[in-house]
């Protein structure tokens, strides 16, 4: 038990913005509406935030492990944690180690994470990896939208029998939910094409188009009844003039759920790099008349990072662009990996649109329970760069000072320099932490009511909002203070949330047959058993109204 | 007064000693170098339970013994001298941006590894990777002057941005690995596959090479920048020849790769 008394509180979802209130925490964990006898922490001069929410981040699984394999330079220049009584060693960096990446997030407040690309083949390693990540409570999502078994059902037009075999590879995955890369593009990859346009049909699909594939994937979703609605990275990533490809996109999803992930690199005009520019504005606009969707920024920060995706097309260009490393993963029928680190420079001018495009679209875009804090780690920025972000919304002076690093020709390609808003602490606990939370549908996090996940953040107020925001005084998860004074004091092992949607036992007998015309692995061995999951919390679907 | 050191107790394991840098130790008193922590593998050890230290507040440090198991010396310094008499380990002023480092005897691996500026000068043999990049970076030395009397290892000067190498004796395969700018002398020819992969930069040996078939020889030639490194590099006993002595064959490459360095080969008037 515990009791927080003096902190000035902001609950979004609670309706509460900066109310000086005791908060109270039972033997459970969870929020309770009174508590005697307890431990008490004097929170006076501090605010206090519900726990962060990553909606959108690469922390476990095969693809960000052969990031690390493939970026030792980094290792030697990165911030070490030794081992102590609390802590196990680890690396942080461009793409932390497991344990480090739990202490990193703890660290600054962060109790969720949302893994947000795992093809079903290396679902064992993800979990296995989310396993070894401390403190934090976790999530992933499975890749689907190039999946040859499931694009051969919609292909032929057998939607009942798609969704049968979503639901099964859902639980064959111990996922949460289901995440689309690239709708088409990676499977006409293989044929050395790529989908760029969503009316034009896959190749090797016949007439089926990427516009189908997005469609029919969200009503899976819903369908289905995921508490999460179809992840979607869109057609088209990071190329000049790619605002149409997602403006049509969101057209087709109309009617539907959907989370657009990092949209930052889904909002470019122009139509080569010399003219890129920013068309965030426009995408803005569409989330702002249409309130039930629901999108990540996928910010830049400047600096070093290792960029990974399972758009193996795109990761294959940018490695054509820029001469560095490349990595790819074969995964088999499933979809694509790709690995290339990378420089953001303000001296360049793509980059520069980039890292505005990112802040336009957190300041354009009217309700911070729309749009949320990612860098879609790690691929616009290490997670752990976070603070510098919410320096940049809540104070426009300091965007102004960062807008001079940035090239005379930046002018006229982007907003930024006319947007005044300042997030309020309120904005960014809704973008950091309540509104990821309702968007994966958690009920239980990103709130205090009463009965909820007892997870906190407390900061020291501080006119430097970077500095407040990287080092928090207290950070309790399920009711537990796991971080005091800038140091770890536990590591509890999180749980994983994970869906069983219903599906027709015939499926296995259906499935079987194709998985052993192209797979590698036997059947037997491919489905993750639910007791490799360590503290699973099984969440049953009802169907969305 | 320099700072001198002498090796009481032999490291079994490899000790890493970067606080061994005029930077770390330039305003330290005798008690607080002595006190400051090495490596010793995993055990965290005072420096002075292997070396008796004299002096105090210098810039200049002189370390005596057989250091061949000490490793990162002059790790990141920026400023002040280190002279070595008897052997060095591996990571011997690797990361440096200035200052000098000399040493009395062999050294191992990594030499000025990634170094920015500073001069090292090694009077014994180098082991390989003098003034490379790491693994898995993109750059080597980006400055500075490297000289080594004695022969040199495998992959001297790999993925060097900018900076002067002089091997005096013979140096190993992949001499200028992805080199990528700047000047490797090779005073007595090299082993197999020189320049392999190189994008810029220049290679000058003074004794026939083993030429990569991606090496195409364009002329024969005295290119004026000769006399000027010739000039640079004479201060440090260096004898470049040039002139009516004979000629240059230059080769461009390596063609695999794009962008091309070169390779020129001293060819004396018989």
């Amino acid at each position: 038990m515990l009791r927080i008394t003096g902190g000035k509180v902001y609950a979004p979802a609670n309706g509460i913005d900066g109310v000086v209130k005791d908060l109270f925490i039972d033997d459970s964990g969870r929020f309770a509406a009174s508590a005697e006898g307890c431990r008490t922490i004097d929170a006076a001069g501090m605010i206090v935030f519900p726990g962060g929410v990553d909606v959108h981040t690469h922390v476990a699984g095969g693809a960000i492990n052969f990031a690390r394999a493939m970026t030792p330079e980094d290792h030697r220049r990165t911030q070490a944690f030794m081992r102590t009584k609390t802590r196990r060693s680890g690396l942080g960096g461009m793409a932390p180690t497991t344990f480090a990446t739990g202490y990193l997030y703890a660290g600054m407040g962060f109790t969720t994470l949302n893994e947000a690309a795992v093809p079903v083949l290396s679902a064992r390693h993800t979990h296995e990896e989310l396993a070894d990540i401390p403190i934090v409570d976790k999530s992933s999502l499975t890749l689907m939208a190039n999946n040859e078994i499931m694009l051969d059902q919609l292909q032929k037009g057998e939607y009942e029998r798609a969704k049968q075999v979503v639901a099964w590879y859902l639980w064959a995955a111990k996922s949460y939910g289901i995440k689309a890369v690239n709708p088409g593009g990676v499977a006409a990859w293989k044929y050395g094409k790529d989908a760029k346009q969503l009316t034009t049909p896959v190749e090797g699909y016949g007439n089926l188009t990427p516009g189908t594939i997005v469609t029919q994937l969200a009503q899976i979703c819903d369908d289905l009844g995921l508490p999460h609605p179809m992840h979607l990275h869109c057609n088209n990533l990071g190329a000049p003039g790619n605002i149409t490809t997602t403006l049509d996109t969101l057209q087709h999803l109309e009617g539907r759920r959907a989370h657009i992930a990092h949209s930052q690199y889904h909002a470019y005009g122009g139509d080569g790099w010399d003219t890129m520019c920013s068309e965030t504005a426009q995408l803005a606009e569409y989330f702002n008349t249409h309130p039930g969707i629901t999108t990540d920024a996928g910010a830049v920060v400047f600096g070093d990072t290792v960029t990974i995706t399972a758009d193996g097309p795109w990761q294959h260009l940018l490695y054509k662009l820029t001469g560095r490393k490349w990595g790819n993963l074969d995964v088999e029928n499933e979809t694509g990996c790709g690995i290339v680190p990378y420089t953001y420079r303000p001296s360049n001018l793509v980059n520069a649109v980039q890292w505005a495009a990112g802040l336009e679209l957190l300041l354009l875009i009217k309700s911070p329970w729309q749009v949320f804090l990612s860098t879609d780690h790690p691929n616009g920025g290490c997670f752990w760069r976070y603070p510098e972000i919410i320096e940049l919304l809540m104070r426009a002076d300091v965007r102004k000072e960062q807008l001079q690093r940035l090239p005379d020709k930046i002018k006229g390609r982007i907003t930024l320099p006319e947007i005044d808003r300042e997030y309020t602490l309120l904005e960014i606990a809704t973008a950091m932490s309540a509104g990821p939370a309702r968007a994966l549908g958690l009920t239980q996090k990103g709130n205090l009511s009463v009965g909820s996940d007892a997870d906190l953040v407390l900061y020291h107020e501080d006119d430097n909002i970077a500095q407040m925001f990287s080092h928090p005084r207290y950070v309790i998860k399920g009711g537990e203070i796991v971080l005091e004074d800038g140091e770890i004091r536990e590591a509890p092992q999180g749980r994983e949330f994970l869906v069983r949607p219903a599906y027709d036992p015939g499926t296995d007998e259906f499935i079987r047959p194709l998985f052993e015309d192209c797979y590698t692995m036997s059947f037997e061995n491919y489905p993750v058993e639910i007791e490799r999951i360590e503290h699973p919390v099984v969440r049953d679907c009802h169907k969305v109204q | 007064m320099p700072i001198t050191f002498y090796l009481k107790r032999d490291p079994t394991v490899p000790l890493e000693a970067e606080v061994l840098s005029p930077d770390v130790m330039a305003g330290l008193s005798n008690a607080e170098i002595r006190a400051l922590t090495v490596y010793h593998g995993k055990r965290q050890l005072p420096l002075g339970e292997f070396f008796d230290v004299e002096g105090q507040r210098s810039p200049d440090l002189v370390l005596h013994g057989a250091l061949h198991k000490v490793r990162w010396i002059g790790r990141s310094m920026s400023q002040g001298s280190i002279t070595v008499h008897g052997s060095v380990g591996m990571h011997l002023g690797a990361y440096m941006s200035g200052g000098r480092i000399e040493v009395h005897g062999n050294a191992s691996d990594w030499i000025g590894a990634e170094m920015r500026n500073g001069f090292i000068h090694i009077r014994g043999n180098a082991g390989g990777q003098v003034g490379a990049a790491y693994r898995g970076s993109l750059r080597g030395m980006k400055n500075g002057t490297i000289i080594v009397e004695g022969s040199a290892g495998l992959e001297v000067g790999m993925r060097m941005r900018r900076g002067t190498i002089v091997i005096r004796g013979p140096a190993k395969d992949f001499t200028g690995l992805q080199m990528k700018g700047g000047t490797i002398i090779l005073m007595s020819g090299a082993e197999i596959r020189t320049g392999a992969w190189m994008n810029r930069g220049t290679i000058i040996s003074l004794k026939p090479l083993q030429m990569m078939p991606t090496f195409a020889h364009a002329t024969d030639m005295n290119p004026i920048f000769v006399h000027l490194l010739a000039n640079y590099v004479r201060q440090f006993g260096v004898h470049m020849p040039a002139g009516a002595e004979g000629t240059y064959r230059y080769y461009s490459g390596d063609l695999s790769v794009s962008d091309k360095g070169e390779i020129l080969v001293w060819q004396p008037t018989l």
